[in-house]
């Protein structure tokens, strides 16, 4: 990305091309410290005392590292009448994300499949309306899905949030898989049916194996989708199953008295931090996934 | 013994789009089946309905005796090659080949044995353990053959499989896809656009225009006898010449009167084909057109024309002229004195030319 191809009209032009080369490096620079300051904002309040925080400067270093506002925030700040920090929500989070991720992922690679491979009569419709799914905005679902989980016996229970989220990510991880797979010439599947494959036998031997970099894009795209919701998290939860970002929202709003900045900073962080992880082990592979267009065979 | 592959007043539509319309086609053991047409005449889609992986609107189909018009494919007995090859990207060589007897759950050992035995036939036992992505084009081609082969199937079915391969290539495959049927005396449908690999690989040739078969027949057959006007075109290289002439009958046979932009019209008279109406389409293949200089013994019957063009090419040269208003192509010997903008004598050989009635095309003698 570095790598901006221009080509001077002579070669006499050596130092214009270095100037230029030394100016994007400078900007893209100061970009990345402009994106990046936030963070060091948050990483170091997160390690002051509460004194230095009031005394000191925002940006300045701490004189003294302290990681007690990280142990209360995980496992002693207050989230309104309870003082057990993030640690119960960060785990039922864990708990409504993973199972989420991996059903929507897995039917929307159903969906994708059958919906790119074995065209039907209304395919397109149904597809239509799988991609009209992506552009209804959240609170136009709150009450019908709320009457829902209701009628379902699922209200304020994490499989009723898990239920949400997948229904909600159907569109977007349909759409993803059905442009992975609409790329895949129809005579993969052909000459698997003429070789005796049935439908499941397609997806689990031919499919699912090219699918490795869509998965990651879809699991990534989910992940941070289902972590980062709090309007779904709020509306369907009750005490108890409440997700890390209501968790850290209550801790903020809820604390009296003197605000502990460096303890909301550690929630915030502790709330970041799986995507931020997905993002580094996968973000090759989400690049490489966004690009990939067709398998060449 | 029952037909190999027999097909009954076939029809397929795409909604209201007719495709294929009335095919009867039937073939026995052994026989090499070549479906040719231009391209959107529906060779590929009656392929697929020989396959069953698309559906017949009307009609019915049989595989070695038994009704397949509603069997769906794995139980069809058939093996099929496709023009993209369609191996298993991510499956090496040997699981490509193996897939097929895996999902049918056959026995590993008869497995291993069977892929030895076709790796060996196609000489790709060194490529076993490679994925498809590390193969030429030619490779691939043969891996997907193998896959094929090692069904052992009761029909083969080949989805213009050269037509992705160089032209050097193109024709070593062809070759040996010949040699392959030979040895194995096995049934196989071959669709191709390429009349001349419809030609060399074919014991019966389909011709297919807009869906409907133009002629069902041995290749000797069509090149020299050709239904209709569309089939003599479209078979051979160069195409058949097609010249619309007056017939006029006399004593001896019917006088053919080819009109000429520049000068005198030629008279030719045929003695064998009496009964002809006043205006058809004479068709004379390049190589019944000789260079009566060079020309020795046969029927033939001589005049001077104005050679527009020469196009030498080897073995043989080809020389173009005007006559019934259309550019006919002579194959003449390499040795020829033909000049571009001269008169050359030629020699026309009546006895293996096609007549076509002006209005139909259809073939009259």
């Amino acid at each position: 990305m570095t790598d901006m191809s221009f080509t001077p009209s002579q070669s006499g032009n050596r130092t214009g091309k270095i100037v230029l080369r030394w100016a994007l490096y400078i900007m893209l620079g100061v970009f990345a410290l402009f994106y990046l300051m936030p963070l060091f904002v948050m990483v170091m309040t997160s390690i002051k005392s509460l004194d230095e925080i009031r005394t000191g400067d925002l940006i300045s270093l701490p004189r003294e590292v302290t990681f007690d506002a990280w142990r209360t925030a995980w496992s002693g700040a207050c989230t309104g009448i309870q003082c057990e920090g993030m640690k119960p929500y960060f785990w039922n989070s864990v708990l409504i994300a993973i199972p989420a991720v991996f059903i929507s992922t897995l039917v929307g690679a159903m969906n994708g499949y059958v919906v790119a491979q074995w065209r039907f009569k209304g395919a397109n419709i149904f597809f239509a309306l799988m991609l009209f799914g992506c552009f209804i905005p959240f609170q136009v679902v709150l009450l019908p899905m709320a009457r829902m989980l209701g009628l379902m016996g699922l209200a304020g229970t994490i499989p009723g949030l898990i239920f949400v989220h997948v229904i909600y990510g159907l569109g977007f991880t349909t759409l993803f898989f059905r442009n992975y797979y609409v790329s895949i010439p129809s005579e993969l599947t052909k000459a698997a049916k003429v070789d005796g494959a049935g439908f499941f036998r397609i997806f689990w031997s031919i499919f699912l194996p090219l699918s490795l970099p869509i998965i990651v894009v879809t699991v990534i795209w989910q992940f941070t989708q289902i972590w980062n919701d709090f309007l779904f998290g709020v509306s369907f939860s009750q005490a108890g199953t409440q997700p890390v970002t209501v968790a850290l929202n209550n801790i903020v709003n809820s604390t009296t008295g003197v605000k502990a900045y460096n303890v909301d900073m550690a929630a915030a962080i502790i709330a970041a931090l799986p995507t931020l992880l997905v993002y580094v082990i996968a973000g090759k592979y989400f690049v490489r996934g966004l690009t990939a267009g067709s398998v060449k065979g | 013994m029952a037909p190999i592959l027999q097909i009954n007043n076939l029809f397929k539509s795409y909604g209201t789009v007719e495709i294929l319309k009335d095919i009867n086609v039937s073939i026995e053991q052994g026989d090499f089946l070549v479906l040719v047409g231009p391209s959107g005449c529906g060779k590929s889609t009656l392929l697929n309905c020989i396959a069953g992986l698309e559906p017949i609107t009307k009609g019915n189909l049989s595989i070695g005796g038994q009704d397949m018009t509603h069997v769906s494919p794995k139980d069809r007995d058939i093996a099929m090659v496709f023009q993209s090859y369609a191996l298993y990207p991510t499956m090496t060589v040997a699981k490509n080949i193996t897939f097929g007897m895996k999902v049918r759950g056959i026995d590993q050992a008869i497995q291993d044995q069977k892929l030895e035995h076709v790796a060996k036939q196609l000489q790709i036992d060194p490529l076993l353990h490679r994925k498809p992505a590390q193969l030429s084009g030619g490779q691939r081609q043969r891996v997907a053959m193998g896959r094929a082969l090692v069904r052992d199937p009761k029909l083969f079915l080949f989805d213009e499989p050269l037509s992705n391969l160089d032209a050097k290539l193109r024709v070593e495959m062809r070759t040996e896809i010949k040699a392959l049927h030979q040895r194995l005396g096995a049934s196989m449908v071959y669709v191709t656009h390429d009349q001349i690999e419809a030609m060399t690989l074919a014991t019966k040739i389909v011709v297919m225009k807009g869906g409907v078969i133009q002629q069902i027949g041995t290749p000797s057959e069509i090149y020299n006898r050709p239904a209709n006007q569309f089939v003599a075109d479209f078979m051979g290289s160069p195409a058949m010449n097609l010249i619309p002439v007056k017939t006029r009958k006399n004593g001896k046979g019917t006088e053919i009167e080819i009109a000429r932009g520049n000068g005198e019209p030629i008279t030719l008279v045929d003695t064998q084909n009496t009964d002809l109406p006043a205006d058809v389409i004479l068709g004379v293949r390049p190589e019944d057109i000789a260079d009566a200089a060079l020309h020795r013994g046969g029927d033939t019957q001589e005049a001077d024309c104005l050679i527009d063009i020469v196009e030498p090419a080897g073995a043989d040269t080809f020389a173009v002229m005007q006559l019934g208003g259309n550019h006919v192509t002579a194959r003449l010997h390499s040795e020829t004195g033909a000049v571009a903008g001269q008169n050359l004598r030629l020699a026309f050989d009546l006895g293996k030319v096609s007549y076509f009635a002006a209005d139909t095309g259809e073939r009259l003698n």
